[in-house]
């Protein structure tokens, strides 16, 4: 596969909340605004970013120096090596967010610290990276990364525009539009995947 | 805000239920609830790991990683408390690495003592790890039970108590789940809508049923 496609297949083919479904908590739970949803998206990215860089380097330092019977038992303990690295990279995220956007780590709450469960991280570590080259990893931690900040827009622009009729903070239909609140309540978020993750599939029926 | 046992048994079952409120622990509340008996098993593997993770980490935070008074370095060797180092912002590395141990710790454990309870749980335990229920209540108790590192009132009661309810309340929303798509297979979904999304839409509608509990007071 080429660069290209690598990175392009996280967007739409292969993306990680529509197509594979992973790490749905954070996206049902800090959709309810695109800010929160640019904010969550971008922490995830740069973790994805870094982890699947580092773990790419780690597997390459490994098979460099060490033996067969070496790289069999750094084989064993490998996903709880994943965890580390991944865990450092999200306390990263966790201290600068509190530092330089307090309300925005106000808002996103538990699920900062919870980008560590987030299973398209360790997805991507234990599929893509512990197995092909840096330059590969890093393109497919973009796409996949990008592919889960658009899917969350996506989410959170549907709630966001209905919920409290604005995009962005900015207000579009005026003093008279009377929300709908259940849009930004929980139970918003799962109906409104539930639709996206059926036009999706009807959409494939109609293309086959 | 000081709780009672019983409001925190009513918060975390009814209103902030884990699944349907706080969105923790999608994963296995879509990918299990397919047969009643896997829905209980999963359950009762959510909330027993739950409970233990949520005192192994208070004891962890408490006693290695808050500067307080409980320190291990104050307790044993005297030392001042302005010196102990502050390791809070350990948390996520550590609870991380003393749950997916404990996982570990607790498959080897119950196949050893119990071959039938291991037949029952065995294979949710280690899909458990990376269920973000787990992790969320470990960090949700000292959101919530500690003020500026240093442990509140009662603070070990209450997490015991979170961490059980919890575990409660995702077995209850899980068996409910799992009752009604039982009986989904008999039904005419449209087709593009099989599967996942009329599962979305069903945990959305039980979710506004969940949120009619939110009117409740508890004080």
């Amino acid at each position: 596969m080429t660069l290209v496609a690598e990175f392009i297949k996280g967007i739409y083919k292969e993306n990680p909340v529509f197509r594979l479904a992973l790490g749905l908590c954070p996206v049902l739970a800090v959709s309810t605004s695109i800010s929160n949803a640019i904010g969550m998206g971008a922490a995830t990215t740069f973790v994805l970013l870094s982890s699947n860089t580092i773990i790419s380097l780690l597997i390459l330092f490994f098979s460099k120096i060490l033996s067969e019977e070496g790289q069999k038992s750094i084989n064993k303990i490998r996903i709880p090596m994943f965890i580390v690295v991944i865990a450092s990279f999200v306390t990263i995220v966790e201290m600068v967010m509190s530092a330089y956007f307090p309300a925005l780590s106000e808002s996103l709450g538990i699920f900062i610290p919870l980008i560590v469960v987030n299973c398209i991280i360790l997805g991507r570590a234990e599929g893509f990276a512990s197995k092909n080259s840096l330059v590969f990893s890093v393109m497919d931690a973009l796409g996949m990364g990008i592919g889960f900040t658009l899917a969350l827009i996506a989410i959170a622009a549907f709630r966001e525009l209905l919920g409290s009729g604005q995009l962005l903070g900015v207000n579009l239909f005026g003093g008279d539009y009377k929300p709908v609140l259940l849009m930004i309540l929980p139970p918003g978020a799962f109906l409104v995947i539930g639709l996206y993750l059926g036009i999706l599939h009807w959409l494939d029926a109609r293309k086959k | 805000m000081e709780y009672g046992i019983f409001q925190l048994v009513i918060m975390s079952i009814f209103i902030n239920n884990f699944v349907l409120q706080r969105f923790l622990g999608l994963c296995p509340y879509m990918g299990v609830s397919k047969q009643l008996d896997s829905a209980l098993g999963m359950g009762m593997a959510v909330t027993f790991v739950m409970t233990i993770a949520s005192l192994v980490t208070w004891v962890l935070y408490t006693f290695f990683l808050a500067p307080t008074y409980q320190n291990i370095f104050y307790v044993i060797f005297n030392t001042p408390i302005e010196n102990i180092p502050d390791l809070t912002f350990l948390r996520t590395i550590v609870f991380i690495l003393v749950i997916a141990s404990l996982v570990q710790f607790v498959e080897m454990f119950i196949q050893k003592i119990s071959p039938t309870l291991y037949r029952a749980l065995g294979i949710y335990l280690p899909l458990i790890t990376t269920n973000c229920a787990i992790l969320g209540v470990a960090v949700l108790n000292i959101d919530l039970f500690f003020k500026d590192g240093l442990p509140s009132e009662n603070s070990f009661i209450n997490t015991l108590v979170q961490a059980i309810s919890a575990g409660a309340g995702f077995t209850l929303v899980l068996l409910l789940m799992a009752g009604i798509r039982e009986k989904l297979e008999l039904a005419n979904v449209p087709k593009p809508f099989r599967g996942l999304p009329i599962a979305f839409i069903i945990a959305g509608l039980m979710s506004i049923a969940f949120l009619g509990f939110s009117g409740m007071n508890v004080e």
